[in-house]
């Protein structure tokens, strides 16, 4: 009897003695998920790379709260990643839920964040569900929706006066929106649309159909390693020179040591570059390249914001993780630095940013690989068009 | 329909077919002798692809990064034979997918290790870059016709060393009856790591030949695995000219269905059916072809006639 109350109190007293800290010293818990295996691997290391590199700037807390960061690997398969995010949320109990590369792993996973009640802040994928009527309190994004960069290309096009252009993506999802996205504002002649087997290797075939049509410009949207290749064998073909090419996300920071000069000249929109000169921005380019002895992507610059904006909803709240309402409002402020400069948030949380045409050039040093620089901006505070379908109001 | 954009497009087809070629034939004989089904034949292909990038990018010499990178990846073969496959002849074909599916793991993430997963770059020497005029009208890559030339040449040499030499008997022996050719003294398993290797050799060619063109990054291999398996069903399991022909038919296919099914299909349907129909059934047509050989002919087109 004696010794069951001794034990009794002694655990009454470790309870006592374990909880009492844990509430003093609170911690910020942040899930991150994006794919860090196969061959899309590359774009998740690059992003947990930008992640440490935010906290690194942020001096390793968040808001001035420590922080523990959970990594998931979403494996490019939307159950995937909806059982990592359920993880984090019920065994790591985490308070922010964040990355996402893929639309088809975001529509799984962030209506699973925000109905636990927890934030979900996208750092890539822009389905046009969440800035539509899916869009949610809790969740926002520091990339764009999906529709936008082609919007710009489509813009840039109609405004250059181009006719007759040939357009291709693959036959998915995204390569259809992407099309829908480009037409939205390009309202010259197409010559012909081209779908192609997602994952295709080979572009031979397409390449000869191409040239016969003898087409004034070229558009695509080819991301990945179908990017690579369509490239190579373009620049193989000799059609380079022939046919000017546009595209979105078919070259990047991440591919270009893979194609060097098949990609020069290549023409590409986005809302971020890396010689975009303002102060995050040169500060997060300069440090990642001291690091890893290579230039972050835009995937990367979008996971850095994605910490940012934490930080500043952590900071508006003043560490009080509990109340929601307060950093569903901090954050629409997006009052934190942003490697893209400035920006403001449209009603469904997604950015009204600025679009550049960017184009890929011979690197300064001699040998060195080609890289991106900004032309000219092609929209200023661009919003997207979902926003109307969206009942948020603030 | 032009006649110029047609024969451009049967080159590329026929370009494809021996592509297709090179990987299908180590995977039809290694399945018809060995009765393995090695699913890992896609990682030789990487393996091929990354030792000739890297012994490119080390010597400078594309011959010799090409010598070495054969040789490396027909090392690697016979390697894994001895390790893994060696003991799997005798298991059912479950266990050998299971294992082969593990090696492509195995093979996928040691490839990361070493070379990470970015994509590398790779290129061809000058002298294989450019154009050729065929005739007023048509140019075409001289890399791709030398892709061509060098599979109608695997061709000839493997139909010569199967069908007219000691070492093809033997091969050939060893797939209609191999209990039969173990019993008259001839050492089987050696048989089968040397024909292992070779495949594995062809497998490395196919990669080395594709890496230029294609992007060489971990898990290439399972790309391209799933077309070569289409087309040794379609050829017939375990024969060569099965394999030439099913790899030819199918790059045909595939190419000119790419190519013309939308305009064909938009000259019948409205344009806005074409347009959703065309790309679709383009894909699926390698598959459709399939369906209808394992339907009226389930050995393939030219069964091998050993079993």
């Amino acid at each position: 009897m004696k010794k069951q109350t001794c034990t009794l109190l002694a655990g009454l007293i470790a309870t006592a003695f374990l909880s009492a800290p844990a509430s003093a010293q609170q911690k910020v818990k942040i899930g991150f998920i994006t794919t860090l295996s196969g061959p899309q691997g590359v774009i998740g290391n690059d992003m947990r790379n930008s992640v440490e590199m935010a906290l690194d700037h942020l001096g390793r807390k968040i808001g001035g709260l420590d922080v523990e960061i959970i990594y998931g690997d979403d494996q490019v398969k939307p159950d995937v990643g909806k059982q990592v995010a359920e993880e984090m949320l019920k065994k790591h109990q985490v308070h922010f839920v964040s990355g996402i590369i893929w639309s088809n792993v975001m529509l799984a996973v962030a209506p699973t964040v925000t109905g636990a009640g927890t934030f979900m802040i996208g750092t890539n994928a822009g389905p046009n569900q969440l800035a539509g009527d899916q869009c949610n309190e809790l969740f926002f994004s520091t990339s764009w929706q999906n529709d936008q960069t082609p919007e710009a290309m489509g813009k840039y096009m109609q405004d250059a006066g181009l006719q007759d252009v040939y357009v291709m993506a693959p036959n998915y999802a995204a390569g259809k929106d992407m099309v829908t996205g480009f037409k939205r504002y390009f309202k010259g002649r197409i010559v012909d649309e081209v779908y192609t087997r997602l994952g295709q290797t080979d572009y031979q075939a397409e390449l000869s159909q191409l040239r016969s049509k003898n087409p004034k410009a070229v558009f695509v949207f080819l991301p990945g390693g179908m990017g690579i290749q369509f490239l190579k064998q373009y620049s193989e073909a000799g059609l380079r020179g022939q046919f000017p090419l546009y595209s979105v996300y078919t070259v990047d920071e991440l591919s270009i040591p893979a194609v060097k000069h098949a990609a020069l000249g290549q023409l590409e929109t986005r809302y971020w570059s890396q010689d975009l000169k303002n102060e995050a921005n040169v500060k997060f380019v300069g440090d990642y390249k001291k690091k890893h002895g290579r230039p972050p992507s835009f995937y990367g610059a979008q996971s850095y914001d994605g910490m940012m904006l934490i930080d500043s909803a952590v900071r508006a709240v003043k560490g009080n993780l509990s109340d929601k309402k307060g950093m569903t409002a901090a954050m629409r402020k997006a009052d934190f630095k942003s490697t893209r400069g400035k920006f403001t948030y449209n009603n469904n949380h997604f950015p009204i940013q600025n679009f550049y045409l960017l184009k890929t050039v011979a690197g300064a040093a001699p040998g060195s690989d080609p890289v991106m620089e900004i032309q000219k901006a092609v929209f200023t505070n661009h919003k997207d068009s979902y926003g109307k379908d969206c009942k948020m109001k603030w | 329909m032009n006649y110029i954009l047609i024969a451009e497009q049967t080159l590329n087809g026929l370009q494809l077919g021996v592509m297709l070629f090179l990987l299908a034939a180590g995977l039809t004989l290694v399945f018809g002798i060995m009765n393995l089904v090695n699913l890992a034949h896609g990682a030789l292909y990487m393996v091929g692809a990354y030792l000739t990038t890297w012994f490119y990018q080390a010597t400078g010499s594309y011959l010799l990064a090409v010598v070495l990178g054969l040789a490396g990846t027909l090392a690697v073969g016979i390697v894994t034979e001895l390790v893994a496959l060696r003991t799997l002849y005798e298991r059912d074909h479950l266990d050998q997918v299971l294992a082969t599916f593990g090696l492509i793991l195995i093979f996928n993430e040691l490839i990361a290790i070493v070379w990470g997963r970015a994509a590398l770059y790779s290129t061809i020497p000058d002298y294989l870059s450019g154009h050729v005029q065929l005739t007023d009208s048509l140019r075409y890559p001289l890399y791709r016709l030398v892709i061509i030339g060098v599979g109608l040449a695997v061709a000839v040499l493997l139909w010569f060393t199967v069908s007219r030499t000691r070492i093809g008997m033997l091969i050939r022996a060893g797939a209609s009856n191999r209990a039969m050719v173990a019993a008259l003294g001839v050492n089987i398993r050696l048989l089968y790591t040397i024909v292992f290797g070779v495949g594995a050799a062809l497998a490395g060619l196919a990669g080395l030949l594709s890496g230029p063109i294609y992007a060489v990054q971990p898990g290439m291999g399972e790309l391209i695995l799933i077309q070569v398996f289409v087309v040794i069903v379609i050829g017939g399991i375990g024969s060569i000219r099965g394999a030439f022909a099913g790899a030819l038919i199918v790059g045909m296919v595939d190419t000119m269905g790419r190519a013309f099914l939308k305009p064909t299909l938009a000259t019948v349907l409205s344009p806005t059916a074409a347009e959703t129909a065309g790309p679709a059934l383009a894909s699926m047509l390698i598959y459709l072809l399939m369906a209808a050989v394992l339907a009226f002919r389930p050995e393939g087109l030219f069964p091998s006639r050993g079993s």
